[in-house]
């Protein structure tokens, strides 16, 4: 097959005047003479076809036909719903495929609403596309800038009406109306500023571990607390963790009575947020940072349960590889190396919660925790 | 229809006739062989326990050793099988009642399926193994009657206690490494407290100073709950969350809306 001679539709370009033959694109990596096409041939707009309603009475009313009949079912549709609205009890299910078991009163209003909805829809846009008027029409553009007189003109008004005011000659008034204008700007601002709230101060850096609320401006002094499980709040003793347990632990005195809803602190959701540690009880031998053991007792460990990329609740606790998962974005910590992170997009391994026992032998905390709990924040660096 | 020969050609037929091969081979064994000195210290059915022994040694002695000490591979400190003198008869009665074991080869976890043991087998295995050491023990009917348990309380001790691995539904998850935690929906009563009892593979211990007989009772009735309740909206797609719900509104939702545009844009003829 001749290449040159083969053509494809849209691969020629007007002949240049220099050299009188046509240059095909798909050639493009054979090294040319220079000779670059002017410019594209214009192809056109694509003939106008009619439309079957156009020529045809039968086919018009046909389609008149068809968008009465989507309209119809538009009002069926309405109509239906008012009905099932009234008739179908809300306690009913029904069984529907591909769904399952489901609300008969959500599914019937649900294909009611459709039916009334699309209906007119439909109908509308089938209207349009066959019986509204067919013109093909061209729309030129044409460049936006205004004539140079226009210009010169709004101008002159400009010129003529800014001194015709004065502003110019009457520095005063131009002053005052400049810091009128920008001034009125800090209402605006100060009620977006105003509204944030208090600076976190030092709320960030400290937990309910630290004594008690720790919220801003206040300034916990540290006593030791009970380790409580969450939601139970009751005390946990050391003999109660055996090896391969996890408790999800909150500190003394911050939940609530969860009979009663009694007591508990006032900001419990800040609180409980960062206060939030996980306990658990790993062979001793297995344990290979010191500082991990010591902070520990007996092999029992407390870290917190807050991921330190973005906070979320660390909880999966694999008992046999020691792993935290952390189920938002997979960072996973190692529970056996001070919670070192191994995987995932977590910078630091999760802090932890120095424990020791009581004189009745309840797990306690033996210091807060010795760095800010959680994410990254700006004053943490 | 006769059952049997409907069942013939189920794919744990050959296995089950395995089973009973190997467990006729043990009886034979037992039968002619030297009896062991007796070392149980609890009062348990002389007969169970010797029966479970066998069935140990046919079926899960490969992997868990002659005497469940427990098995290394040999490669690192890798295991074959745990020690399981200690684990109870709780912990038999979840891994082989729901199918987990014997497992059928190595892999990250234990599938659950069909068990491939009688309900009677099972309870002599848990006596033997009961009998080496004494360990978390099968809870009776009441312990596990949802009927007695608070549902409200129990879905509090669900959501923090277990719904980061098995889902606020109970619809699972993953861990880490191919690992995770399965859906709990279809479970039994008396296993998912077994599960808690007992620590199955990744999942903690729940032991009862964690979370008392009571509250165990309380989570059972709350899935038992959230299992039979009906579901106005339909399709739960899972349970997943905004993944699955995500992934429908992305491939349904636009995909119609595509089509709308397509077909506005399109020339009639």
């Amino acid at each position: 097959m001749n290449e040159q001679d083969t053509t494809h539709p849209g691969s020629e370009v007007a002949p240049t005047s220099a050299h009188g033959t046509a240059v095909r694109l798909d050639q493009g990596h054979i090294v040319g003479d220079g000779g670059i096409p002017e410019r594209f041939t214009n192809p056109g707009l694509p003939e106008h076809v009619e439309r079957m309603a156009d020529l045809d009475e039968a086919a018009a009313r046909r389609a008149e036909k068809q968008v009465a009949a989507l309209f119809a079912i538009s009002i069926i549709g309405t109509l239906a719903f008012i009905v099932c609205y009234f008739a179908i009890s809300l306690e009913t299910t029904i069984f529907v495929p591909g769904i399952g078991e489901t609300s008969a009163s959500n599914f019937a209003l649900g294909v009611c609403l459709a039916l009334g909805l699309l209906g007119i829809g439909f109908g509308a846009v089938h209207w349009a596309k066959t019986l509204m008027p067919d013109e093909e029409v061209v729309e030129e553009r044409h460049t936006l800038r205004a004539t140079d007189e226009s210009r010169d003109r709004v101008v002159e008004e400009l010129t003529v009406g800014g001194g015709s005011s004065q502003i110019t000659r009457r520095p005063m008034i131009k002053y005052t109306l400049g810091g009128a204008l920008g001034l009125f700007a800090v209402p605006l601002v100060l009620q977006i500023a105003g509204s944030l709230g208090p600076m976190p101060q030092n709320s960030l850096s400290q937990t309910f571990w630290n004594g008690g609320p720790s919220g801003p401006g206040q300034d916990p002094t540290f006593v030791p607390l009970r380790l409580m499980r969450d939601p139970e709040n009751t005390p946990i003793k050391a003999e109660d963790v055996t090896i391969g347990s996890v408790f999800h632990v909150m500190p003394q005195g911050l939940l609530p009575d969860p009979v009663t809803g009694d007591g508990g602190t006032p900001n419990l959701l800040e609180e409980a947020a960062k206060a939030a540690v996980l306990l658990m009880r790993l062979d001793e031998d297995l344990i290979q940072s010191q500082k991990q053991r010591d902070w520990g007792y007996h092999g029992i460990i407390a870290y917190s349960k807050i991921c330190t990329h973005v906070g979320c609740p660390v909880g999966l606790y694999e008992q046999q590889t020691h792993h935290l998962l952390c189920p938002c974005h997979q960072s996973t910590f190692d529970v056996t190396q001070d919670a070192k992170v191994i995987f995932g997009p977590a910078k630091r391994p999760l802090p932890q919660l120095q424990i020791t026992v009581d004189d009745e032998g309840y797990l306690v905390s033996a210091a807060p925790f010795q760095e800010a709990v959680g994410p990254s924040f700006w004053e943490r660096g | 229809m006769n059952s049997l020969a409907a069942r013939r050609r189920h794919p744990a037929a050959i296995a089950i006739l395995l089973m009973l091969g190997l467990f006729l081979t043990g009886a034979v064994y037992a039968a002619i062989a030297p009896k062991d000195a007796d070392a149980t210290t609890k009062a348990l059915p002389a007969q169970s326990v010797e029966e479970g022994k066998q069935l140990f040694l046919a079926n899960c002695a490969s992997c868990h050793g002659q005497n469940a000490e427990g098995r290394a591979t040999g490669h690192g400190d890798k295991i074959a099988g745990p020690a399981l003198a200690g684990v109870g008869a709780a912990a038999v009665d979840f891994q082989v009642g729901t199918g987990r074991m014997p497992l059928s080869g190595p892999m990250v976890q234990a599938p659950g399926g069909e068990p491939k043991f009688s309900q009677a087998q099972i309870d002599s295995l848990g006596a033997y193994i009961e009998s080496l050491a004494p360990g978390p023990e099968v809870p009776s009917d009441e312990a596990v009657d949802p009927t007695k348990g608070d549902p409200a309380r129990g879905g509090a001790l669900f959501r923090v206690n277990c719904a980061m691995c098995h889902n606020s539904a109970g619809a699972g998850g993953a861990l880490t490494r191919g690992k995770y935690a399965p859906a709990i929906g279809d479970v039994t009563s008396r296993h998912i407290y077994e599960a808690m009892v007992s620590g199955p593979q990744s999942m903690p211990v729940f032991n009862d100073a964690n979370l008392t007989p009571e509250s165990k009772r309380d989570i059972i009735a709350f899935l038992n709950t959230i299992d039979e309740q009906e579901n106005p909206g339909g399709m739960a797609l899972g349970s997943l969350g905004p993944v699955s719900e995500g992934l429908f509104a992305w491939v349904f939702g636009l995909g119609i809306l595509v089509g709308a545009a397509v077909w506005l844009g399109s020339k009639s003829a």
